[in-house]
């Protein structure tokens, strides 16, 4: 109920539980995906299936490129999206060719600059094979709820079944929420649905039962590449800094975080990204608002509306006289 | 090496090799300015950004509308009774215990657990135009029941009057509080009018009751109903329109498209011909103001049904959820450069 009078404080982007009135609670944590070492092998989306008994989303074929989940909603907390692009950059390195090291190489320690990155632009335009390189690239990427700190379907739950939780979190209660749907279209990135045969509303919860017992959540667990990492919120986003730094040094001049705490119109998300491209790109908007920042002027409007109602009424009986 | 790529739609980037003819001959314009194009809209494979709403027709629509003709039906109801007009009383007080009690049946039949819709009374948030709703409705559709018994059976006379006049205080909130049910989500159709949804909604709701009451009231008390009906469908008409033009192309486009076109097309038809039929024939013809009361109410329905589809139209399609964002998002970047420039300069 606080959430839209006290917008863009930063004590409330740092610490949402507080706001949301826990005296005594740990410190905020969250998700950083970092995309550009996903390798799209779903493991994220397996293993909170597993761990969440999240019934199965649908055998379908797409055709559209190696997703066949399509999006977030009630059966699909975790979902790996899979971009074809005919642009540069995403080429293969063997590692075989001693002179030139990767130019994004990972050196094992996040966050810290390999020393001797070359640019990209020093790079030769042909394989050793005399054939150019091909202007085509993947993109994978985890995308998950964002735990926002401005939550829409926290703020128009009129069941109050989903909360706040001490980690700053945003989950559902199944033995409350009726299956009203109202979170479903007010959430700015599609995470929330209802599941068939069930009614309720299902998602992501940043797997409260494991991180209160000190667990990482099932998808980081599961992440072969650390693509997906866990911890608290302050220090994955210096993690990330120090990443989409290095990726810059690399000449990876796309890469940008998304949600990482500037200033958006969702107060700071729990769950960031660094992309390699536009949001757009990946399905996520570019600049999402929480809906109820606009909602104290839409009362306001309603008062009006419902007032002229009122006078409107009275006045076709008074000109009519008696 | 090839680029060839084989796609559902056949070869693309097929390489021209030495077939190939270059310049004018292959049909290329010489380039006449250097200007940047527009940023070519992405998505992912057009996929929708947001989840649509789950909310069925014809429940939530049929709501949008019941909830207005019995909030704007109850004033037409006390003041009917305060001014001795019987007739118009008795019909507007019955319309709105039954558009009341069937707008609150239908919003349970839509829950995805009807058997937990008491679960709505939990709590009271001010956030959730649902939760004020629900509250709302727990006040008014008793209130509207009893005011409609009272009037039939002409038991509990003074109980009744109290209840007429709470529902005529709860009926213009009914009416209205849907107009920030739906704007208060990420539907971009729904999102941008919000400033003026509240007003098309009661505009709506004025045209529907006094439409009803027009038609089901004898002549000579309906004169208030008509009066209401005639002004609530011209603001409803104007409003509609004036919505419209807020809104972003991209998210507009929604309006005029699919069911939506229609069901819009169908109200302004149907409230245009029950505006001019009213007040050429309203008055006097028995048929006339029947049929043109009747005119009102369906143009009302079509308004509501409209708006509940445009709604879903742009939830499913990218473009109107992306494009005003990525504007925006532009405009804040060279804002914020804008701003780096004059402070470099100060």
């Amino acid at each position: 109920m606080i959430g839209p009078l006290n917008l863009l404080s930063s004590e409330r982007a740092a610490e949402p539980a507080s706001a949301d009135g826990y005296a005594d609670h740990p410190r905020r944590m969250g998700f950083f995906t970092d995309t550009s070492v996903c390798i799209g092998c779903k493991a994220c989306e397996v293993a909170c299936k597993e761990w969440n008994h999240v019934p199965e989303d649908g055998l379908n074929f797409t055709a559209m490129s190696y997703d066949n989940t399509e999006g977030l909603g009630a059966d699909t907390w975790r979902h790996v999206k899979f971009i074809e692009q005919r642009k540069p950059l995403g080429r293969q390195e063997p590692g075989l060719l001693h002179e030139l090291a990767s130019p994004i190489s990972f050196n094992g320690q996040v966050g810290q600059v390999a020393p001797a990155a070359p640019k990209l632009a020093a790079l030769p335009q042909a394989s050793p094979d005399g054939s150019p390189f091909i202007d085509f690239r993947w993109l994978m990427a985890s995308d998950v709820c964002k735990h926002c700190t401005d939550a829409a379907c926290l703020d128009v739950c009129p069941t109050g079944a989903l909360f706040r939780t001490e980690f700053g979190t945003v989950v559902v209660q199944e033995d409350v929420c009726n299956g009203c749907g109202y979170c479903v279209p007010a959430c700015p990135f599609g995470v929330l649905d209802q599941r068939e045969g069930d009614g309720r509303i299902w998602k992501c919860t940043l797997c409260y039962d494991r991180i209160s017992y000190g667990e990482e959540p099932a998808c980081a667990k599961a992440c072969p590449t650390n693509s997906i990492q866990f911890g608290e919120l302050d220090e994955l986003r210096e993690r990330a800094r120090g990443r989409l730094a290095q990726l810059h040094e690399g000449g990876v001049r796309d890469a940008q975080l998304y949600l990482d705490g500037k200033e958006d119109g969702i107060g700071g998300a729990g769950a960031f990204f660094l992309l390699l491209d536009e949001p757009e790109v990946y399905g996520l908007p570019p600049d999402p608002v929480v809906t109820t920042r606009d909602l104290p002027r839409m009362w306001k409007l309603v008062g009006a509306a419902a007032g002229a109602l009122f006078a409107t009424a009275v006045s076709s009986f008074v000109r009519a006289g008696k | 090496m090839n680029q060839t790529e084989v796609t559902k739609e056949g070869l693309k980037h097929e390489r021209p090799e030495r077939e190939a003819t270059t310049g004018v001959v292959a049909g290329r314009k010489q380039r006449r300015d250097t200007m940047v194009p527009p940023a070519k809209f992405q998505s992912y494979y057009g996929k929708p950004v947001i989840n649509k709403p789950v909310w069925a027709s014809p429940d939530i629509p049929g709501y949008l509308f019941l909830g207005g003709l019995a909030g704007a039906s109850s004033l037409l109801g006390a003041g009917g009774q305060l001014t001795k007009r019987r007739g118009l009383a008795r019909v507007s007080k019955a319309a709105a215990a039954a558009a009341g009690g069937l707008s609150l049946v239908a919003l349970v039949h839509d829950l995805g657990r009807p058997a937990r819709f008491l679960n709505m009374l939990r709590v009271f948030k001010v956030t959730s135009p649902m939760s004020v709703g629900s509250w709302l409705l727990s006040a008014y559709v008793p209130a509207a029941g009893l005011a409609a018994l009272s009037e039939m059976t002409g038991a509990v006379p003074l109980l009744g009057t109290a209840a007429s006049c709470g529902a005529a205080v709860l009926g213009p909130a009914v009416a209205s509080y849907t107009a920030a049910l739906i704007s208060n989500t990420a539907v971009p159709a729904w999102h941008e009018g919000h400033k003026t949804m509240p007003f098309v909604f009661v505009a709506s709701g004025a045209s529907a009751a006094g439409g009803l009451a027009m038609a089901a009231a004898p002549l000579a008390e309906s004169g208030p109903a008509r009066r209401l009906g005639l002004a609530g469908g011209a603001v409803e008409l104007a409003l509609t329109k004036a919505m419209e033009h807020q809104m972003h192309p991209a998210v507009r486009k929604s309006y005029h498209e699919g069911k939506a076109k229609w069901l819009i097309r169908a109200a302004e038809a149907l409230t245009a011909a029950g505006i001019l039929g009213g007040f050429a024939a309203g008055r006097r013809s028995r048929l006339g103001a029947g049929i043109s009361g009747a005119c009102l109410v369906a143009g009302s329905a079509c308004t509501r049904f409209g708006i509940f589809w445009a709604g879903e139209a742009s939830a499913l399609d990218p473009q109107a959820t992306l494009t005003p964002q990525r504007e925006r998002f532009e405009e804040k970047i060279s804002f914020e450069k804008g701003a780096e420039v004059e402070e470099l300069r100060g």
